[in-house]
């Protein structure tokens, strides 16, 4: 059953479309993943599907709502943490989702009940008391993560949850995450450009470049359908067209002096390669991942994170896609 | 939406504005001591060669510091809607289930519970100004600087939905602010104004609560009570009529 589906959904910002004709679907249960660079319309998509932006055209249903036509309900539907914190830093953590359940509507006994169990969950029963202000980022994080759950929401977006954290809070939150959908059932959309985190996390994996869909699929046979591992080379460069005759090397990227190999069976067929190749300055091989997979349907790697600059999230949106 | 939803969700918008009111202490005792200063300086500087029939110029500026203490508090409680743009505090609120509204409404709630709250603190202390005190011209008094404060943090939130940094609405807010207290009679009477300045004060709603709470509390007005309270009741309508369209189209 599709909990989420959309159709031709787009999103013009002047001359700028940052939204062309997304269609998709997310199964109930699911761990859906969109990944793409920064300013690839991820963000855009999610407002959209949370009803804090209209589309341009195309349609799209939230738990089997209308996102234009039933937005108090689709909002009743969903949880939302989002990519920079939205708590308020004078309250403390606890007053903080005090004020969400009053705004979900939570009865008070079952309010003060999930409030203990989400402070558990995130490991922040002993800082509740303490203004947000005081927390630092991993926490404030987790606190948004508990705040996203409290309502048991059938629809979680997360928006670059682990965006400037450190290795072992975003392992943290990774883990928080995979709890979630087990213990309480939520379907979960996630955007990142973190390939390891898509890899790790999703399901399945939409992969989101100038606003549209490229290709969606699980990670796995995102990684299969490209033919093989990478190696990477570092030879002398005459040699490079001698390889084009094995056809076990199933592509042949050249970028700043290093040749990029997607090849079958590297276990068997690298020693003949190096044969041919003469010695090599460099020689690494490596299991094919999502930047590969990004790479090949991209023509280009995920740029790596651009500085926060200043204004809301529409001037980032809008500036991030200018500075491409 | 059901009445109890609706009850939860401005007590949810109040519940997070007093929070924050009770924890900026500074801010609170700063609006109290600041319009002390005025009467205290300008009454006592002014005092001197001002001479009014029947009461000292101390006693007569005080109601309009009354309306000054509301005018400021709630105008600038609009400031709030842009940080919370700014800290995407506004974005938590806007996803949830509550309309824009009930946001709005809550909002108008929580800034008129915190001039409300600064307001009395002054009236008391009005004691030691020579105000006349009976609790009926009291009532009456705060009744209509509770439907003036209604208006102007309507007035405050329409401009913190359309600006986008506290430093603009700061510009905004003052630009808005400074010729309605001084054209409002708060500091003169209104006879025998020079006209430029008798046509500005009689279209300025701010004048009318000035009137209103200076005859109630000291018997000496331009106009009857019924006639400012309805002046002021139809400026606040309107203001919470615009509030509540701007709240709906307001973007995060």
């Amino acid at each position: 059953m599709s909990i989420i589906e959309t159709f031709d959904l787009t999103k013009v910002f002047g001359s700028l479309t940052a939204v062309q004709k997304v269609s998709f679907k997310v199964d109930a249960g699911e761990i859906f993943g969109l990944l793409g660079p920064n300013g690839a319309g991820k963000t855009t998509l999610l407002m959209m599907l949370s009803t804090l932006l209209k589309p341009s055209s195309g349609s799209a249903s939230v738990n089997g709502f209308d996102i234009l036509r039933n937005p108090g309900k689709v909002r009743e539907s969903i949880g939302m943490v989002f990519q920079d914190p939205s708590s308020d830093d004078i309250l403390t953590g606890y007053e903080n989702l005090k004020l969400h359940t009053l705004l979900y509507n939570l009865p008070r006994n079952v309010a003060e009940d999930r409030i203990r169990k989400v402070l558990e969950l995130v490991d922040l029963s002993d800082r509740k008391d303490d203004q947000v202000k005081k927390y630092s980022g991993g926490m404030r994080r987790r606190l948004e993560l508990a705040r996203g759950l409290l309502h048991r929401p059938k629809v979680l977006f997360l928006d670059e949850p682990t965006l400037g954290l450190d290795p072992q809070t975003r392992e943290h939150v990774w883990q928080y995450i995979e709890r979630l959908v087990k213990e309480e059932n939520v379907t979960i959309v996630v955007t990142t450009h973190y390939m390891e985190e898509a890899d790790r996390l999703c399901d399945r994996v939409a992969i989101i470049d100038h606003g549209r869909i490229v290709v969606l699929d699980s990670p796995r046979n995102l990684k299969n359908h490209l033919g093989g591992d990478v190696v990477r080379l570092k030879v002398d460069e005459a040699q490079v067209e001698k390889l084009k005759g094995f056809s076990f090397v199933k592509r042949i990227e050249r970028a700043n002096g290093i040749v990029n190999l997607t090849v079958e069976n590297v276990g068997r067929n690298l020693q003949e390669l190096l044969k041919v190749t003469g010695d090599a300055e460099l020689v690494e091989v490596h299991p094919s991942s999502l930047n590969d997979v990004f790479l090949y349907y991209t023509g280009r790697g995920i740029r790596p994170e651009a500085e926060t600059p200043e204004g809301g999230w529409w001037e980032r949106t809008v500036r991030a896609r200018l500075n491409r | 939406m059901s009445p109890r939803k609706v009850a939860r969700g401005l007590y949810a918008l109040w519940y997070r504005e007093f929070k924050v009111f009770t924890r900026e202490r500074s801010r609170v005792v700063s609006s109290i001591v600041t319009p002390l200063f005025f009467v205290l300086i300008l009454g006592g500087g002014l005092g001197s060669i001002v001479n009014l029939p029947g009461v000292g110029y101390q006693t007569f500026i005080y109601p309009g510091f009354l309306a000054m203490v509301v005018l400021f508090t709630s105008v600038f409680f609009g400031t709030y809607v842009v940080w919370d743009k700014r800290i995407d505090f506004l974005k938590e609120v806007l996803i949830s289930p509550v309309a824009r509204a009930t946001i709005f409404t809550g909002k108008v709630l929580g800034g008129v519970t915190d001039a409300a709250i600064q307001v009395s603190i002054l009236m008391l202390l009005g004691v030691f100004f020579g105000l006349p005190f009976n609790l009926l011209s009291v009532v009456a008094a705060l009744f209509m600087l509770f439907l003036f404060a209604v208006g102007m943090v309507s007035l405050g939130l329409v401009i913190g939905s359309f600006m986008e940094s506290p430093q603009g609405f700061g510009l905004i807010g003052s630009f808005v602010i400074f010729p309605m207290f001084l054209l409002s009679g708060a500091l003169y009477p209104l006879e025998n104004l020079p006209r430029w300045m008798a046509v500005l004060t009689h279209v300025n709603p701010v004048t009318y609560a000035v009137d209103g709470v200076r005859g109630v509390l000291l018997g000496a007005s331009s106009h009857s009570f019924i006639f400012d309270l309805s002046i002021v009741f139809l400026f606040s309508a309107i203001m919470i009529a615009l509030g509540t369209w701007s709240f709906n189209r307001m973007k995060v």
